[in-house]
């Protein structure tokens, strides 16, 4: 099942991704609304950070193409964050957090200019909200995972933009930065930011999250966490295979929520 | 042995060539090794051989504008192949390294072995170069005045373009360094500044053929570097010390030649495995030498937040 939306914070028409002539993602097409926390589950290599590398153009597309409010992705940069994966970076490089941190500051226009007084204010808010404050001049090959974890998103939050993609923020994070992160999205979208992201974890992703896009190479839902988060949309997405997946259905049992065939 | 510490005009005018070499060369290094990409250094220092001897047949001579380009283009040629070869083939990023450079080196070595007779220039010179031959070459004016030796200011002019770049670029260097993705998401373009990058290795390899050679170029491009990677968690401090640590090869490096009576750019970069090795041995951070003190403070830092 697949809810289009009107006005949507991102429109993905008819994308297709390949590597190697082997297919990532086949004729995706979706749209998700303004203000929401979206999260994108799917099994994996089942596509989910190429179809953000996607929406980002950071890897070339064989057709479609990704609108975010209603503009092509590189006249909207400036409101666009993008999060990579935690360990897509050497955390031993000679950097502290602050350094991190001021590089959500950089852009195409300001890269051969100083740092400005402004671009370490927003830093330290960015920092305080992530409460990671007390670490700024703690070099990042001293931190645990979670902080690893925070120093993005502070970074991601100094970027001051409008729409953030985020590559498993919650991937190999403590129980505390999980909760720390999780109240910050809410605030986030309280303020009215829209939040694509990945998660990995069906459990807690019906809790924390209120629209889904289900993936597995090809699009298999899309829509609001009532409408599509199923049984039978899990089985499709998940092939079926995952012991996990009694488990889900348990849940989904206990819950009372409705089980679509 | 008497005369080891008179220092005379052409010490300095050595030194002084090492030092430019070394400081650009470190500079450079920082971001090479950073970038894992220690090897695309050693490749672009061969590869460029061909252009430095093909130039050297069409103008016959050691410091034409010209011919500096003109090899500089073909070392970042070097990098483009590679990446090529490993982005259309699947072949892993050391093979196609292998394979280019290699390649390249071989055609440089054919050239200069085909056309020894013709031009002023030699296998060893290439391959080992000569600094000690750098205060011969003098670069006089029409007039007549003597403005010191021809390499120097070639050097000089590479080692200032280089910490221009660095300084103006650094925002860019360092971004891209350390977050190709993140950089791209901002639009900013990581091809650009590899190449940037690459320009200056090409560069500096090129100018600093004839005073240390195609081999020991990659010393002074990776070992100073690496050693101040050992020392120091700031990038800052990292290039700083880098440049420093270069220049103290070189001056050791020059007073440890004259005792030995050896060739003084290979006992530059002796010097400089030197310094690494006590640096890996007795740096505060990362040395062997004080890893049990350092797990002693370690574990007293933890009781004390526990409490």
């Amino acid at each position: 099942m697949i809810i289009q939306v009107e006005n949507p914070a991102l429109e993905v028409h008819d994308m297709t991704v390949s590597y190697d002539r082997r297919p990532v993602l086949w004729g995706v097409d979706f749209s998700i609304p303004k203000g929401h926390l979206t999260c994108v589950l799917g099994p994996n290599g089942s596509g989910k950070t190429t179809l953000i590398k996607a929406i980002m153009d950071l890897v070339p597309k064989n057709s479609g193409y990704a609108k975010i409010f209603d503009q092509d992705i590189d006249d909207v940069r400036d409101k666009v964050s993008y999060i990579p994966q935690r360990g897509s970076v050497d955390w031993d490089f000679p950097a502290s957090v602050m350094d991190v941190v001021l590089m959500g500051r950089y852009k195409k226009n300001n890269i051969f200019n100083r740092i400005s007084r402004t671009d370490r204010i927003n830093a330290e808010i960015a920092l305080e909200k992530v409460g990671m404050k007390a670490f700024a001049k703690r070099q990042i090959s001293q931190l645990s995972g979670g902080q690893q974890q925070r120093v993005f998103i502070a970074r991601a939050l100094a970027q001051e933009a409008e729409f953030y993609l985020m590559d498993e923020p919650f991937a190999g994070v403590d129980a505390a930065t999980e909760n720390a992160i999780l109240n910050l999205l809410k605030e986030m979208k309280d303020e009215g930011k829209t939040i694509l992201l990945i998660h990995h974890d069906i459990q807690t992703a019906y809790d924390y999250f209120d629209w889904f896009v289900f993936l597995n190479t090809r699009l298999i839902a899309s829509g609001p966490k009532e409408t599509v988060f199923s049984e039978k949309t899990l089985s499709d997405t998940y092939g079926g295979k995952l012991s996990l997946l009694t488990t889900v259905g348990e849940l989904l049992k206990e819950k009372k929520l409705p089980v679509r065939e | 042995m008497e005369n080891m510490l008179q220092f005379d005009i052409d010490a300095f005018w050595i030194i002084l060539t090492g030092t430019l070499v070394a400081v650009s060369a470190s500079l450079l290094g920082v971001f090479l090794i950073l970038r894992k990409m220690s090897m695309i250094g050693d490749a672009i220092s061969h590869a460029v051989l061909p252009g430095i001897v093909i130039a050297f047949l069409l103008t016959n001579s050691s410091s034409q504008i010209p011919m500096i380009i003109g090899a500089s283009l073909v070392g970042v040629l070097a990098t483009f192949l590679i990446e090529s070869l490993h982005r259309k083939s699947k072949l892993q990023t050391d093979a196609s390294i292998g394979i280019i450079f290699t390649f390249l080196f071989a055609v440089g070595i054919i050239l200069v072995s085909q056309y020894t007779g013709q031009v002023d220039l030699d296998q060893e010179c290439v391959l080992y170069g000569e600094i000690a031959f750098v205060p011969l070459d003098r670069w006089v004016t029409a007039s007549g005045i003597d403005l010191g030796p021809r390499n120097i200011w070639t050097l000089g002019a590479c080692c200032l373009a280089i910490i221009a770049t660095i300084i103006i670029g650094y925002k860019g260097l360092y971004l891209t360094t350390f977050d190709q993705t993140f950089a791209a998401s901002l639009g900013i373009s990581t091809v650009a500044w590899h190449y940037t990058l690459m320009t200056g290795v090409s560069l500096t390899t090129v100018v600093s053929f004839e005073s240390v050679g195609a081999i020991l170029v990659v010393a002074f491009l990776i070992v100073p570097a690496s050693t101040a990677y050992l020392l120091t968690d700031d990038l800052k401090i990292m290039l700083i010390l880098a440049a420093l640590i270069g220049f103290l090869s070189v001056l050791s490096g020059y007073y440890v030649a004259v005792y030995l009576d050896a060739s003084i750019a290979a006992c530059m970069a002796l010097m400089s495995g030197v310094f690494f090795a006590i640096a890996f041995l007795f740096s505060p951070g990362y040395g062997i030498a004080f890893k049990g003190r350092r797990a002693k403070m370690g574990l007293q830092k933890d009781y004390s937040q526990q409490l």
